[in-house]
């Protein structure tokens, strides 16, 4: 089991060994280079020469990615060009507000989504299993960007509840931000819900065709214990995998909805950087991002081992 | 007269087709199980006889409505109580033990925690006496060290070991009906004997009624003592255990029986014609009539009703019953001609083993053998042209693997595979050229799993034609048809999809699909492991008349050595991927032999309650083959101390010709044996 642990741990490694190269070599390619992007059409003369000194272009690819790599293993991702600020303070904000924003949709979307889908399988083919299922599929359908834009007409415009766009400065605490969040929130946790509910529906579902509830049945286990002892554990575990990849959406940054409400996350900051031909900030962002994923995917796998007595007897008892 | 406890009454079950048609399972279905009696249920699959037992226990599978009856547990009607009242009933007073424990044991849950949960639901134990309880199940049950058993988790478990947890979980609640729905099918000969032995003795020592149903006729003759035989949702035969299964009174049972191959017989079984009547296709009449050699116009137009025969204790749905008896004594059974088989080597395998265990990449690079136990080792084979030879073994014994490494599908890790006495097989499928794939076809265990569900007869025969012939057009056309020919199926299956088959069909497709090749060799891996027993004697027929007419060699694997008797020239037995024994299939079944081979003999079930299985050695499942000294030590009845623990057993000849391994000397082993 420890070896297994520590070859995922290794592949992880491996992977955001490749996205960095990726990402580097992407950049590498580009026409031109981060300055005469940058500077577009001053970039000439004087202006260039500092822009390469100062970036330090002048040296072979190889040895800046070395240092390039070198560096951001201390967490130094080096200089923005357009703030001409240390990436790691532009960075530092927009992963609290992505956090924020994050947690918040994850607190009410998984167990909301687990409910959901539970009570639709339970219950299949029945009124409540019809209701939500119609629901969920149509907040499934809805585009992001349409279903936020009513929210905003409905809810900032017309009942004038809550601000429609969050125009607060990156770095306000947590308690300036959070009637800012709600809108955003429920615009996430519609999709996000509605896709897991149905994941789980039917993961439940299949359980509960299976021999072995067939078997609880006959041995005279009352539902709900059956439900929670025989079904639930054996549905659950596939349902990791998915909640894993879901929180790693969220926090890489939804763009649509960030953008949508003007939210200072990491998804703006994605595309912000992109427009404005940052190209040290989108490099960064490519490795944050990756790690983001490789390491969420990495916990998820931890708990199915230790969930899952199929993988977590394999390697103790050979 | 013992009193009844279940009595079923006028029980009819069945769902509503997609056009609104009302389709029946079960049709009218009477009787009742007696007081500290063992009823048998036998029937084909489709026959209904699962959801009878289920209906039992008033449990109707999701799908499925009663459309009359009564299931009345004394006197109470099942099929009218709620959850609540059927859940004091179920794992109570009935209780159920199913076919596939390994799949109806929930993964997440240790095997203690399942046994204490009917425990807890069912009886007024406290938890200390629980505990105590769960090790005396275990212990009924012949569960080794059960205080280390519960806290495993069913995956851990064998599929021996399994079944026997669902056999305590059943009796954890003390029922007084006990329903087993194919208790043993998919279990190894050795461990299914054992089962049945352990099931007798807990009838026996707690005088529990028992409902056992199964299509197996073997198993049911050694627990039963009364026999349900059904067919097409009907009762057909009802009656005492000898009467039915010695001297069946109607012509289903009759041909069933026949159908069945017997240590006992020498060839090929009877088959019977045809395939039962889907749900919803029962026209009027007897639902027998399409395959009955015995009907006549009455059994189309009327439905026979079942009759009681006093005389005999049986009921029986038959018009021709009485007639019947007498004109079945004239037939008997047919003997397949066995050939004089030609010395002309076609395949040899020499000092063959294969390993699954993975190299590390450093010993990969140095080519470094790191295996010092294969799976399967020193196999020497050689197959003569037009032979079949078996490869017998129980679950483990490395027979599917070695068939794989002939096929290419396996690389082997030493030795060799020789083809037509001068070409070595390469142990890589990609370095085989296309005329060595063409000579050796594989027929697979499952037609469900090995024909592509998207294509349909034509396109699936039409594959390897294109292929290994470069046919096209009307004579691809011709040479299908040709082929459907062949195997007893019309030019019009051609555009059917595999679903619109029957089993028996599908795998008549699978073997067409095998010889539109034209090869040297056919591999069967279990080829009628997952047919019924009609089918399976239809199916091992036709092999046996293309192999007459074609000259084709067969590697036949198999676990059921009656099939294998039936079918082969010669058989290799095998245990943990070594031989123990090989010669003439006539001369293996008798003694002397390997001792492994008289334990897989004696654990053989015959579908007839006066021959007793002899078990001679536990069933104990061994993970690994032993390093050194005979693969058999583990579980030997007659092993004689270290001699077989060090040294590899030598080569002997007994005096039929069959080659032993073994240490004890013939004459010592025809002694003991006799």
């Amino acid at each position: 089991m420890f070896f297994l642990i520590f070859k995922r741990f290794v592949l992880g490694l491996i992977t955001l060994f490749i996205v960095s190269l990726i990402t580097f070599i992407g950049v590498e390619i580009l026409p031109g280079d981060a300055c005469t992007s940058y500077l577009e059409r001053e970039a000439f003369g004087e202006a260039l020469a500092a822009c390469i000194k100062r970036l330090g272009l002048d040296v072979p690819a190889y040895e800046r990615y070395l240092s390039w790599a070198f560096n951001v293993i201390q967490g130094d991702f080096g200089y923005s060009l357009s703030g001409q600020m240390q990436i790691n303070e532009v960075l530092g904000p927009r992963i609290k507000n992505s956090l924020v924003l994050a947690s918040a949709a994850i607190i009410i979307g998984i167990p909301l989504a687990l409910i959901l889908g539970i009570i639709t399988a339970l219950w299949r083919d029945k009124m409540p299993d019809i209701i939500i299922s119609t629901v969920a599929i149509f907040s499934m359908t809805i585009p992001e960007f349409i279903s936020a834009t009513l929210l905003i007409l409905i809810v900032a415009i017309w009942l004038e509840w809550l601000p429609g766009i969050v125009i607060v400065p990156t770095d306000v605490t947590f308690f300036e931000l959070l009637p800012n969040i709600i809108l955003p929130v429920i615009a996430i946790a519609m999709i996000m819900t509605a896709h897991m509910a149905r994941m789980v529906r039917s993961s439940v579902i299949q359980v509960m065709a299976s021999d072995y509830i067939q078997m609880a049945i006959l041995k005279g286990v009352p539902y709900w214990k059956m439900v929670f002892k025989h079904v639930l554990p054996n549905a659950l575990l596939p349902a990791i995998n998915v909640v894993a990849l879901t929180i790693a959406w969220l926090l890489g940054g939804v763009v649509v909805t960030e953008v949508v409400f003007n939210y200072p996350g990491l998804g703006r900051l994605v595309i912000e950087s992109i427009s404005n031909r940052d190209l040290p900030v989108v490099q960064a962002l490519g490795i944050i991002l990756a790690s983001i994923y490789v390491s969420i995917n990495f916990i998820a796998d931890l708990l199915t081992l230790m969930l899952n007595p199929r993988l977590k007897t394999l390697q103790t008892r050979k | 007269m013992k009193t009844n406890i279940q009595e079923i009454k006028d029980l009819s079950i069945g769902f509503k087709s997609q056009k609104g048609r009302q389709i029946s399972i079960l049709r009218n279905i009477t009787t009742n199980i007696r007081k500290g009696e063992t009823v048998g249920i036998v029937g084909e699959s489709g026959s209904g006889k699962s959801t009878l037992a289920l209906a039992m226990m008033g449990y109707i599978k999701q799908g499925l409505f009663t459309t009359g009856g009564e299931c009345l547990f004394k006197s109470q009607n099942l099929l009218s109580l709620n959850n609540k009242e059927l859940e004091d009933i179920r794992g109570r007073k009935i209780a159920m033990i199913p076919q596939n424990a390994g799949q109806a044991l929930t993964p997440n849950l240790k095997i203690g925690y399942q046994i204490e949960e009917a425990l807890r639901l069912h009886t007024d134990y406290s938890k200390a006496e629980r505990e105590q309880k769960i090790s005396e199940l275990l212990n009924q049950v012949r569960l080794p060290s059960p205080k280390i058993m519960a806290l495993r988790y069913p995956h851990e478990l064998s599929g021996g070991q399994q079944q026997r947890v669902a056999v305590a979980m059943a009796l954890a609640g003390n029922p007084e009906l006990l329903l087993l729905d194919e208790p043993t099918t998919g279990l190894d000969v050795t461990t299914q004997a054992h089962v049945l032995e352990l099931l007798k003795d807990i009838a026996k020592d707690t005088g529990t009624s028992m409902v056992y149903v199964s299509h197996d006729l073997g198993a049911i003759a050694q627990v039963c003592n009364r026999v349900i035989v059904m067919y097409a949702g009907e009762i057909v035969l009802e009656g005492p255990v000898r009467n039915i299964l010695k001297e069946p009174i109607h012509p289903y049972t009759y041909g069933l029986l026949k159908s069945i191959p017997k240590l006992s017989l020498a060839g090929l079984p009877d088959s019977m014609p045809g395939s039962q009547p889907q749900p919803g296709n029962i026209e009027n009449g007897c639902s027998f009539y399409d395959r009955c050699n015995f009907s006549n116009e009455k059994c189309k137009t009327q439905v026979p009703e079942l009759e009681y025969l006093s005389e005999m204790d049986t009921s029986v749905r038959c018009f021709n019953h009485s007639e019947f008896i007498s004109k079945t004594s004239e037939q008997k059974t047919k003997n397949h001609s066995q050939k004089e088989i030609m010395i002309d080597e076609i395949l040899d395998l020499k000092d063959v083993s294969i390993s699954y265990a993975k190299q590390g990449i450093i010993d990969q690079f140095l080519n470094k053998v790191t295996d010092t136990n294969p799976t399967v080792k020193d196999i020497n084979i050689n197959i003569n042209k037009g032979e079949t030879i078996a490869l017998v073994g129980e679950s483990g014994s490395g027979k599917s693997t070695i068939l794989k490494s002939i096929a290419g599908l396996l690389k082997i890790k030493d030795g060799h595979i020789k083809f037509d006495k001068k070409k070595l097989l390469s142990g890589d499928l990609k370095k085989r050229n296309s005329e060595d794939l063409r000579s050796i076809q594989l027929i697979f265990q499952n037609p469900d799993e090995s024909l592509n569900p998207n294509h349909t007869v034509e396109q699936i025969l039409s594959q390897p034609l294109k292929l290994y012939f470069g046919l096209t057009g009307s004579k691809l056309k011709e040479s299908i048809a040709e082929l459907l020919e062949k195997v007893r199926l019309g030019a019009f299956y051609m555009s059917r999809y595999p679903r619109q088959l029957s089993g028996g069909e599908k795998q008549r497709i699978a073997v067409a699909r095998a010889f539109a090749a034209r090869p040297d060799i056919i591999l069967c891996d279990e080829v009628t492991s997952a047919l019924d027993v009609s089918v399976q004697a239809a199916v091992l027929d036709l092999l046996h008349k293309l192999k007459e007419e074609l000259g084709t060699t067969y590697v036949f694997v198999s676990h059921d050595l009656a099939v294998v008797k039936a079918i082969s020239d010669r058989v290799a037995v095998l245990y943990q991927g070594r031989l123990c024994e090989i010669g003439p299939s006539k001369d293996v079944y008798q003694f002397p032999s390997h001792p492994y081979t008289e334990v897989l003999i004696g654990a053989v079930l015959e579908p007839d309650p006066d021959i007793k299985p002899k078990l001679v050695a536990e069933d104990i499942v061994e993970e690994k083959p032993p390093e050194i000294g005979c693969s058999f030590q583990g579980r030997c009845p007659r092993i004689i101390g270290d001699k077989c623990k060090n040294e590899t057993p030598p080569w002997q000849i007994g005096d039929n010709g069959n080659a032993i391994r073994c240490h004890i000397g013939i004459e010592e082993l025809k002694i003991q044996q006799s």
